[in-house]
């Protein structure tokens, strides 16, 4: 080993030992756990089992499961189908505003996530403001209950998680090669044309990692469905939270946060593949 | 032409509707934390009688203070330690996958997993947890954050400097101090600040490492709670002041980082 790969692996130590210890430890003890069973007062039992995982399909948990798919799915698909014309929209603008749009298109993201989810508390309640603009308009029905609904979980996950999946399908259309675009329709294709078949095909990895990054973190969430579901829409972050911090069975907790590192793993494999081979499309096209 | 023009329009109407969406639910909170009755259903005024209000509550004022220092400490752990990781990810000679996985991770593991493991090692370990334990869990994402932002000013880095220092007979030590450090103190300021607001910010995980009784609450713990009550003006007036700071402080880092990449 050199004397600068030596140095180089110095400066990194006391990192790589600080998330050794606080974040690969824990998740291994979480992972032992997830085999192990409930012990009679909270606590553990040092016995063998793969329990934990067949609960996990059991069909009420199997429910939960599906729900969380279902919702996270469903903010998924719409934070993309906002997102795209928004990061569109941004790279047609004058190339020295970009910079700007993108950036407070991404400062919410960084602020208070409780916050922006009680934002829509405010909007969404039965005396909130969207209630009240109804009533303004001449509605005298009864108030309409927005909160407490899938609906409203699924707006709290797309406005929270927007900025990120904006950022995301911006970075891969501003690195577009403007040639290409200009080749299909030199080649005679309409601009519908051009976007479907080199376009989106073209940025697909940007939807690709924005899309993971909000799936993963709303099928963990349970800051969200606690609040602007009411508790009445349990998802998977719930599940894990109640098993450590009330029902006591932490062995169980253990197997369900293992099932959600093992779906954000698989996913994460799959846009890296995807982006390898979408870039490897892309240079073909380049030197073909 | 008339194309071109539609296309623009379009672009333009889509950029409204999306910082509409992206900023109205937060102006909302605003303007109603400056209203005098508090209440959604009518302006009866402005007033700052419910900052007011939230300056004399003891446990507001106890959960802020416990934020920052939370904050502060974390921030501070993780900037020397994420500096020094992006430094010796930096000028490796080859990219080290598993240690690129490592530093990315922090970032993207999703945070109830890493709280209730967390939890469950400083409970096996029986340590007493409060400050301390939020302060040892922020720091790791906080320093995988702090890493990036001054790995991506490395990038631009030129080496041939610090050659040249060495040359000139600068010891390791000097040249780190004199020619390394000033490049990069912009981005580290930066990264700094992020991990600050992050800090400031994070709820989940705190929650999870903060022990037991209300003695090391944070601010989001807090809010937390009273969020869970229902609609309080005072609310209003906490979220609008804690998003005030947050928006300060990314300005600030923003700016940072621009005035290097212009230089």
């Amino acid at each position: 080993m050199s004397s600068q790969t030596a140095r180089s692996n110095l400066m990194a130590l006391p990192a790589i030992a600080w998330l050794g210890l606080f974040m690969i430890v824990p998740c291994l003890i979480v992972f032992a756990y997830a085999f192990l069973t409930r012990g009679l007062y909270g606590g553990v039992e040092y016995t063998l089992t793969a329990e934990n995982f067949l609960r996990v399909i059991d069909p009420l948990y199997a429910q939960i499961f599906l729900t969380s798919v279902r919702i996270a799915g469903l903010a998924t698909l719409f934070a993309i189908l906002i997102a795209y014309p928004a990061a569109y929209a941004i790279c047609l603008a004058p190339k020295r505003l970009q910079p700007i749009l993108l950036f407070f298109a991404v400062l919410p993201f960084w602020s208070n996530y409780l916050i922006r989810t009680y934002a829509w508390i405010v909007l969404l309640n039965r005396e909130g403001l969207i209630n009240n603009a109804l009533r303004w308009f001449g509605y005298d029905g009864e108030p309409l209950s927005l909160l407490y609904s899938e609906g409203a979980v699924i707006v709290g996950l797309v406005y929270n998680y927007l900025p990120f999946v904006i950022l995301a399908i911006y970075s891969s259309l501003s690195r577009l090669n403007g040639e290409l675009i200009e080749a299909s329709r030199d080649l005679g294709a309409s601009r519908v044309r051009t976007f479907w078949r080199v376009t989106l095909p073209l940025t697909m990895p940007g939807v690709a990692a924005g899309g993971v990054f909000i799936f993963v973190l709303s099928i963990g969430n349970f800051v969200t469905p606690a609040l602007l579901g009411g508790g009445r829409f349990q998802m998977i972050g719930n599940l894990v939270y109640d098993q450590f911090l009330t029902a006591n069975d932490w062995p169980f907790g253990a197997a369900l946060g293992m099932v959600l590192i093992a779906v954000m793993i698989a996913l994460l494999l799959l846009q890296a593949r995807a982006s390898a081979r979408f870039s490897g499309e892309t240079a073909e096209a380049r030197h073909g | 032409m008339a194309d071109a023009l539609l296309i623009k329009l379009t672009g333009r109407t889509i950029l409204v509707l999306v910082f509409g969406f992206l900023y109205l639910p937060i102006a909302v909170l605003v303007l109603l934390s400056f209203n005098e009755s508090g209440l959604p259903t009518s302006w009866s005024g402005f007033s700052l009688r419910w900052y007011v209000s939230l300056a004399g509550n003891s446990d507001i004022l106890h959960a802020a203070w416990n934020t920052l220092v939370v904050a502060v400490v974390a921030t501070l752990i993780a900037t020397v330690l994420g500096t020094m990781l992006a430094i010796g990810m930096e000028t490796r000679k080859r990219r080290s996958t598993p240690l690129e996985a490592l530093a990315f991770s922090p970032m993207v593991i999703p945070d109830i997993v890493l709280a209730v493991a967390l939890l469950t090692l400083f409970s096996r370990l029986n340590v007493t947890m409060g400050l301390h334990t939020i302060i040892i869990s922020h720091v790791i994402f906080d320093l995988a954050f702090v890493c990036s932002v001054v790995r991506a000013r490395l990038k631009n880095f030129d080496f041939s400097i610090v050659e040249a220092s060495r040359d000139l007979g600068a010891s390791s030590f000097t040249t780190f101090w004199r020619v390394t450090f000033p490049v990069l103190l912009p981005a580290i300021v930066a990264g700094a600040l992020l991990a600050f607001t992050l800090s400031v910010d994070e709820f989940i995980i705190a929650f999870f490492t903060a022990g037991a009784g209300r003695a090391s609450i944070t601010l989001p713990m807090q809010i937390y709670s009273m969020i869970r009550f229902g609609v309080t003006p005072e609310i209003n007036a906490l979220a609008t002041l804690v998003m005030g700071v947050s928006a300060t402080v990314l300005l600030i880092s923003q700016w940072l980082n621009k005035e290097q990449m212009t230089r």
